[in-house]
């Protein structure tokens, strides 16, 4: 029985000991926070990473519209072999002579259309372009970034009816005086 | 009375709807933009602006409408970070991008001095109105579709006599290429049409807007009294946040 008491009085001893020494660890512990070593490193830590990811971000954008400086369209001294160019009538064989032939300038307003048609087995095979419309000839760059309130949407034909159309000026017909001029020198 | 001609390398069209003389008003018209023509036309031996690149005259013999020209075109070049250049890069000058606009304007004050209400221009593509259309309403103008030019893609009613400009690139659509390097890139954007108070204004615009390429809708977003609408080489269109007035016929 005194053995009993005795080892109770020790356990109670402990107990009340480890209850006093752990609050002491917990107050410093709290103590601590406000003062803020372990608070205020986590804060620069996880300032950074965000900063990482973001400081990027812009670089990334910028390269973008200043790699691509505006490129003022179409130039007028081309050498393209366009498909676009009008397959021959199909004309009875030998109407055309072979050979390269240089069609007038005709004058499409911003600029002037020339070509060159080439006749191979007495078809039209291929037409250049020698001189080309660029009514839009620039050096400069700027950086303007998206700006947020534009609206996009997918383009759509529409069935109404208008009183009038806009779109760019339009070079065919240029494009056929041209051509024209030149498939009347193939002639035979 | 509606005409059309073709002039100065496009189709013009003129329809004036309250005329009593339709016939005089359309010839008016008409030798307006021959008179510019021939003045202004970098393709005429004769033009004075062929004079003044051959160094044939001095700044001091040129027309009053040449210089105003030469004010407007240096006035554009500065609003718009120099994307508007009259100077070609063989050095020559060519007024063509201004002129076109300028020459619409007038032509349509020419009507309007002498008390036409409703009637419009159309220019290649570049539209002054005036007033309203046959049925009474807003006049109405469809985007063409820049790869299917018989199409249009929008529709937009014109509210207070506003010009309509759109620039584009030249035989792009279903047979996409540049002319001048194959293997490059093409540009993003086909087309850009630009609303503005007038069509002069628009179309100067438009002009140096549609050389920024992307940015090009930003800058006319940033203009005020001016609304855009681009569409780039998906078939994908951009507009300014004020462009839906533009839309509907009721609002």
């Amino acid at each position: 029985m005194k053995k009993f008491l005795l080892s109770f009085v020790f356990i109670i001893a402990f107990t009340f000991y480890a209850i006093l020494s752990s609050s002491k660890q917990l107050g410093i512990y709290i103590n601590n926070l406000p003062v803020g070593d372990p608070a205020s490193k986590s804060a620069p830590t996880s300032d950074p990473q965000p900063d990482k990811t973001i400081t990027p971000a812009p670089p990334t954008s910028n390269p973008k519209t200043t790699k691509k400086p505006p490129q003022p369209a179409p130039t007028p001294t081309p050498t393209p072999s366009p498909k676009p160019a009008p397959t021959p009538p199909p004309a009875p064989k030998g109407i055309y002579r072979d050979g390269s032939y240089t069609g007038t300038t005709a004058d499409a307003y911003y600029g002037n259309v020339q070509v060159a048609a080439t006749i191979q087995g007495g078809r039209l095979t291929d037409v250049q372009f020698l001189q080309y419309p660029s009514d839009r000839r620039t050096s400069i760059q700027i950086n303007t970034q998206a700006m947020p309130y534009l609206i996009t949407e997918a383009i759509q034909a529409q069935n109404a009816q208008v009183d009038i159309v806009s779109g760019a000026t339009d070079t065919s017909n240029a494009f056929i005086e041209s051509l024209g001029s030149a498939l009347a020198q193939a002639k035979n | 009375m509606k005409q059309v001609r073709k002039m100065m390398g496009m189709t013009i069209t003129v329809e004036i709807l309250d005329s009593p003389s339709p016939e005089t008003d359309l010839e008016k018209v008409f030798s307006y933009f021959d008179y510019v023509d021939k003045k202004f036309s970098p393709y005429k031996e004769t033009s004075e602006i062929s004079k003044i690149n051959r160094g044939e005259l001095q700044e001091r013999d040129w027309s009053e409408d040449m210089k105003t020209v030469f004010t407007l075109s240096t006035e554009t070049n500065q609003k718009t970070n120099g994307y508007f250049d009259i100077t070609a890069p063989n050095g020559k000058i060519d007024p063509s991008g201004l002129v076109k606009g300028w020459a619409i304007y007038n032509a349509a004050q020419i009507l309007q001095k002498i008390g036409r209400e409703n009637f419009y221009i159309d220019a290649g593509g570049d539209i002054q109105s005036r007033g309203k259309n046959s049925r009474g309403e807003d006049w109405s103008v469809g985007i063409k579709n820049p790869f299917h030019p018989e199409e249009i893609v929008k529709v937009i009613y014109i509210k207070n006599n506003e010009g309509v400009a759109t620039s584009g690139s030249y035989l792009r659509g279903q047979h996409i290429y540049n002319p001048k390097n194959k293997t490059k890139p093409i540009t993003e954007v086909v087309s850009l049409t630009v609303i503005g108070p007038n069509i002069y204004e628009a179309d100067r615009f438009a002009t140096a807007a549609f050389a920024m390429e992307q940015n090009g809708i930003n800058f006319i977003e940033n203009l005020d009294g001016f609304e855009g609408y681009q569409i780039d080489k998906n078939g994908q269109a951009t507009m300014t946040s004020g462009f839906k007035k533009y839309t509907s016929i009721n609002v």
